[in-house]
C-alpha cells in the first residue's frame, strides 16, 4: 500500500570542491510518496533546486539497480543507509517516516577525496584491480571452456566473493578507512578459482601493497561486512590474508607443488 | 533497387565467409603495430574487450569512459545470461541454429552474414571469459550449466547467478585494467565524447569534454571505435542506466555517418511497472524468470480480487494459451504486446491496473522454495526492495519497458560505419539483430564485436597507413570542432528559461513513448513528428542550466544529451512512419494478420533504413540496403 511521508528534513552535504571547506544545508521535503526511492527524493529536490536557480546536488548514480556500484552515500552516518544488504539506489522510502531527519553526506575517506558536494573520486579502487586483479589470458587460445572443470562448491564461493560492485562503502564505513573487503572479494574470487592458480601469489603480494599504498588498515571491526551492498563476508580478508603471507615466503618455482 | 552502401560482405558460402575474409584481410606485423594508435569510446562490454585486445595486439590504445571507472559501464546490469552454439546439453544446437533463432528472432531483418560470423564465435566467447575466471554456473561435477532463453527451443545459455553481465563486465574491465596497468592503454576516466572529428572524409580523432573541469580536449588517431551503447533513453523511462545516451552515436552521425533502423527498439516484457509520475528509471526483471515464472492476468477485465483468491479457472494464462510451442519463453516483442493488449483490454493488475502477473506458486510447489531462491534469489531481493512485495508469496508484477536498441550507426561487415575509420561496436551498431533481439544475444554481440571481430577487421583499414601520416590535434579542424562544442555549452548555459533538462526529457519521453512505443500508426507518429520539433523549439527557449560551463556541472551534461535526443526521436518517428510494415519491435497497428500478429511486408522492406543527416532533423535522407539471404527464406514468424 502507498504512504505519503510529511515534512522531511535533509541535511545536505554540500563543498564546491576537493580543498574548500564544506558544509551542511537544510532542506525541506514537504511531502513523498514511500514509493519513491531515495534518489528519486534528491531529483525532485534538484528539479527545485534549478527551477529556483540554484546548483543541483552533485551526486553519483547510473544504473539504479543496485549493480554498477555508482551510487555512494552516507546517510544517517550509515553507507547505503539503514537497509541491510541494500545499495543507495535501492533504498525507498518507505524505510523511513514522516518528521525524520536525514543527513546525508558523501563517503567519508581520505582515499576518496571529495570532487563536489557528495560526489568522491574512488579511482584508487582500479589502481588496486590494475596492479594484479586478472588472470592473464590474452585474447584467442582458450582452451574448450569444459576442459577446466570447477567444483560446483568452489565456483559458487568465487561466485559470492565475486559479486563485488566496487561502490567503496566498505572504505566509508571503516573506521580506519581500508579496502581489505574490496581488494579480498576480487583475490578470493580469482584465487579460488584453477584458472587463477598461476598468479595467486603474485596477485595476492601486488594487490595487497598497491591497497596499502592508498588505503588504512584492517583491524578487524567487520563494519565493513555489515555496510556491504552485497553482503560479501570478512571471510575472504582471512583467505586475503593467508595468501597474502604465503607469497612472502613461497618459492614461484615450485607453485605446482602446493 | 541501388544503393550506395556496401556492405563488404565477403565471398563464398554463408558458412565460409568468415573464414574467406580472414584468410584474406590485410595485417599488421607485429612490429608495426605500435606505430598506430586506435580510440575506443565506451567501456562496456564491447568497449572494454575491444581496447584490452587491440592493446595486447600491440597497438596504442586510448580509452574513454564517462564514468568514473570503465566497470560501471551499463553491460553490468545484464542479468540472465548469454547465448553460445556450445551444444553443451546435446539438444540439438549448433552454428546453423543459433544463426537460425537469431535471424528469426530479429524477423527477418538483419544481415545474413553478420548473424553467421556472431554465432560462429559465441564459442570462444564462453572459452575466453572461462579463462578468465568468469564464474559461471557449474554443475555438480564441475562442467558448465546452462538455460534456456525466450525464442529458443535449446538450452544455449550459460549464466552466473543473475549477474551474467556484471561477471561478463567485470571480466572484460579486468582484461583491461591489465592493460592499463601495464601502459598499453592510456584510459580518460569521467570524460564524455561530445564530438566526432572527421578530416578529408576519414575519422580523425574526437573531443572530448572533462567533466570534473568542463575543458574540451581533442584527441587523434588512425581510427575510432565508438561502443557507446544504445538510446533507450530516448523515451527517459527505460531499464538503461540514468546517463545512458545517444550522444556519441549521434554526433557521429552528423558528421556523416548513417543511422540504421532507428524506429527498431525493444520494448522487454518483464519490468517492474511504473509506481509514480516522478519515476526516473523502470526496472529490470530478467528474462530468465520465465523459465519458472507463469504469466497470467484474471479472465474478467476489473477483477479486484487478490491474486490467490482468484481460482485457476479464472486467470488466463495468456502466453501459455496463444503460443504453446513457446509458452512463456515466446520472444519479447511477443511478450510484450501480449501484455499491452492484456493490459488495455482492462485486465492489468495492482494498484493502477498497469501490469500482468508473474507467478512463481506452481515452480515453488514443483521444485521447492530453495532451489527457485538460488536460480532467482537475487532477483527477487531486488523485486521486494522496490515494491515492497515479496514475489515467494505474490505473484510478481510486471510490465513491458523501453530496455534496448536494434537500430544503430550503420556498419559493413567490418563494423566500419560509413566514415571511414569510424568503427560501431555492441548496441551502438545496428547489425545483428534485425528487427527484436532474442534474450542473451546481446552480452554476445558485445563481446564478439569487441574480442573476435574487429581486432581482425580494423588491421584491414590500418594497414593502408603504414607510414603515412594522419591529421594530428594540431589541424585547424580539430580546433574548429572543439569551439563548436563550447559554443554549444555556453548556448545551454545562457538560455536563462524556467526549465530543467529533465523536464524536457520527461516530456519528449512521453511522446515518444505515446506514439513510437509498443504500437504505432500513421497518424500517432505524424503527431509526434509534429510535437517533438514544437517541445524541441520551447527547449532551446525555455531551457534553465544552473551553474556555469567551466568545472562540473551534472545538468549542463545532461542538457547535451537531451539535446540529442530531441534530434534523434524526430528520426526514430520518421524511420517508423515510413517502414510501412510491421516486423519485430516494430509494430504497426495498420499492418497485422487476423491474430494480431506482426504483419511484414517482405516484397517491399526486405531492407536496412539507413539515414543521412542533411542538417535538418525533420528531413534526413534515406538510403537502403537491400537485404539478400542466400541461406534462409522468408518465413512467417511464428511461435506457436
Amino acid at each position: 500500500m502507498t504512504n505519503t511521508l510529511k515534512n522531511l528534513t535533509l541535511k545536505v552535504w554540500r563543498q564546491d570542491g576537493p580543498n574548500t571547506s564544506g558544509s551542511f544545508e537544510t532542506h525541506t521535503i514537504e511531502e513523498i510518496t514511500d514509493e519513491a526511492s531515495f534518489l528519486e527524493m534528491i531529483d525532485i529536490l534538484n528539479e527545485r533546486l534549478i527551477e529556483d536557480g540554484k546548483e543541483a546536488i552533485v551526486f553519483d548514480h547510473d544504473c539504479r539497480e543496485g549493480i554498477c556500484g555508482t551510487c555512494s552515500l552516507m546517510i544517517n552516518g550509515q553507507a547505503h543507509g539503514p537497509e541491510r544488504g541494500t545499495a543507495t539506489c535501492q533504498l525507498h522510502m518507505r524505510k523511513f517516516s514522516s518528521g525524520d531527519t536525514i543527513v546525508i553526506e558523501p563517503w567519508r575517506a581520505s582515499a576518496f577525496p571529495i570532487i563536489r558536494d557528495l560526489m568522491v573520486d574512488r579511482s584508487s579502487f582500479d589502481r588496486i584491480v590494475e596492479a594484479g586483479g586478472y588472470i592473464t589470458a590474452a585474447t584467442g587460445g582458450a582452451p574448450d571452456a569444459n576442459l577446466i572443470p570447477v567444483p560446483k562448491p568452489v565456483s559458487d564461493a568465487a561466485m559470492d566473493a565475486a559479486q563485488c560492485i566496487g561502490c567503496g562503502a566498505c572504505v566509508a564505513a571503516c573506521p580506519n578507512g581500508a579496502a581489505n573487503l574490496f581488494t579480498a572479494a576480487k583475490i578470493t574470487h580469482l584465487n579460488l578459482l584453477p584458472q587463477g592458480q598461476a598468479e595467486r601469489y603474485s596477485r595476492a603480494e601486488d594487490m595487497v601493497e598497491t591497497m596499502d599504498s592508498y588505503f588504512g588498515s584492517c583491524t578487524n571491526h567487520g563494519e565493513c561486512e555489515a555496510a556491504c551492498p552485497k553482503e560479501i563476508s570478512i571471510d575472504v580478508i582471512a583467505l586475503m590474508n593467508a595468501d597474502y603471507r604465503k607469497a612472502k615466503v613461497q618459492n614461484r618455482k615450485q607453485l605446482s607443488r602446493t | 533497387m541501388s544503393s550506395i552502401l556496401d556492405s563488404k560482405t565477403p565471398e563464398g558460402p554463408l558458412a565460409d565467409k568468415w573464414q574467406n575474409f580472414k584468410a584474406n584481410e590485410k595485417l599488421v606485423n607485429p612490429a608495426n603495430k605500435r606505430k598506430f594508435k586506435v580510440i575506443v569510446v565506451g567501456t562496456g562490454l564491447a568497449g572494454a574487450s575491444a581496447a584490452a585486445t587491440l592493446a595486447e595486439l600491440g597497438y596504442q590504445v586510448d580509452a574513454f569512459t564517462f564514468h568514473d571507472s570503465p566497470r560501471r559501464a551499463h553491460s553490468i546490469a545484464a542479468q540472465g545470461g548469454i547465448n553460445a552454439a556450445k551444444n553443451y546439453r546435446g539438444d540439438g544446437d549448433s552454428v546453423h541454429r543459433l544463426f537460425y533463432d537469431t535471424i528469426k528472432g530479429g524477423d527477418f531483418r538483419s544481415r545474413e552474414s553478420n548473424v553467421h560470423r556472431l554465432a560462429e564465435v559465441s564459442v570462444n566467447i564462453i572459452d575466453q571469459m572461462v579463462a578468465q575466471g568468469v564464474p559461471f554456473a557449474r554443475e555438480y561435477g564441475g562442467m558448465l550449466d546452462n538455460r534456456s532463453f525466450g525464442g529458443a527451443q535449446v538450452s544455449r545459455t550459460f549464466y552466473a547467478r543473475g549477474q551474467t553481465g556484471q561477471q561478463l563486465l567485470l571480466g572484460a574491465y579486468q582484461q583491461l585494467a591489465r592493460q592499463i596497468g601495464q601502459g598499453g592503454v592510456r584510459l580518460f576516466n569521467r570524460s564524455e565524447l561530445v564530438d566526432v572529428v572527421v578530416i578529408e572524409g576519414r575519422a580523425a580523432g574526437i573531443v572530448v569534454r572533462d567533466l570534473m573541469t568542463g575543458e574540451l580536449s581533442s584527441h587523434s588517431a588512425h581510427a575510432v571505435v565508438l561502443a557507446t551503447g544504445g538510446y533507450g533513453n530516448a523515451f527517459f523511462l527505460s531499464t538503461n542506466a540514468m546517463a545512458c545516451n545517444v550522444t556519441a552515436a549521434w554526433r557521429a552521425h552528423k558528421r556523416g555517418a548513417f543511422f540504421a533502423n532507428p524506429c527498431y527498439t525493444q520494448i522487454h516484457p518483464t519490468c517492474i511497472p511504473q509506481s509514480d509520475d516522478f519515476q526516473s528509471k523502470l526496472t529490470l526483471m530478467s528474462e530468465s524468470l520465465r523459465n519458472d515464472g507463469r504469466v497470467w492476468v484474471p479472465k474478467v477485465a476489473g477483477d479486484n480480487r487478490e491474486p490467490h483468491l482468484i481460482p485457476e479457472d479464472e486467470r488466463d494464462y495468456y502466453l501459455e494459451r496463444l503460443y504453446p510451442s513457446f509458452g512463456n519463453l515466446a520472444p519479447r516483442d511477443i511478450s510484450s504486446r501480449a501484455a499491452k493488449r492484456a493490459v488495455d483490454a482492462g485486465q492489468g493488475v495492482g494498484l493502477k491496473r498497469n501490469g500482468v502477473y508473474l507467478d512463481f506458486g506452481e515452480a515453488i510447489g514443483r521444485l521447492g522454495r530453495d532451489t527457485v531462491a538460488e536460480r532467482y534469489g537475487n532477483l527477487f531481493d531486488m523485486y521486494e526492495r522496490i515494491t515492497g512485495e515479496n514475489p515467494y508469496d505474490v505473484p510478481m508484477r510486471i510490465y513491458p519497458a523501453s530496455h534496448y536498441t536494434m537500430g544503430g550507426l550503420w556498419v559493413d561487415y567490418e563494423l566500419m560505419t560509413t566514415i571511414p575509420g569510424l568503427y560501431a561496436a555492441g548496441e551502438a551498431n545496428f547489425s545483428d539483430h534485425g528487427a527484436n533481439r532474442l534474450g542473451a544475444s546481446a552480452l554476445m554481440q558485445g563481446l564478439s564485436d569487441g574480442y573476435f571481430v574487429l581486432p581482425y577487421t580494423i588491421s584491414n583499414y590500418l594497414s593502408e597507413w603504414l607510414n603515412k601520416s594522419v591529421p594530428d590535434t594540431s589541424h585547424p579542424e580539430f580546433a574548429k570542432v572543439e569551439n563548436e562544442a563550447r559554443d554549444r555549452y555556453n548556448r545551454f548555459a545562457s538560455v536563462g528559461g524556467t526549465r530543467s533538462p529533465d523536464w524536457f526529457h520527461r516530456e519528449l519521453g512521453k511522446i515518444i513513448w505515446d506514439y513510437c512505443g509498443m504500437e504505432r500508426t500513421e497518424a500517432g507518429l505524424e503527431k509526434a513528428l509534429g510535437e517533438i520539433p514544437a517541445l524541441y523549439e520551447e527547449f532551446k527557449k525555455d531551457l534553465r542550466v544552473t551553474g556555469g560551463t567551466d568545472g562540473l556541472n551534472q545538468t549542463l551534461e545532461k542538457a547535451g544529451r537531451v539535446e540529442d535526443f530531441f534530434e534523434l526521436g524526430m528520426l526514430m518517428c520518421r524511420d517508423a512512419l515510413d517502414r510501412k510494415e510491421s516486423c519485430g519491435g516494430h509494430f504497426r497497428a495498420e499492418y497485422q494478420t487476423e491474430e494480431g500478429e506482426a504483419l511484414r511486408d517482405d516484397d517491399n522492406f526486405a531492407h536496412v533504413a539507413a539515414w543521412e543527416n542533411t542538417g535538418d532533423p525533420m528531413a534526413p535522407n534515406r538510403h537502403v540496403e537491400d537485404l539478400v539471404y542466400e541461406e534462409v527464406h522468408f518465413q512467417t514468424r511464428s511461435y506457436k
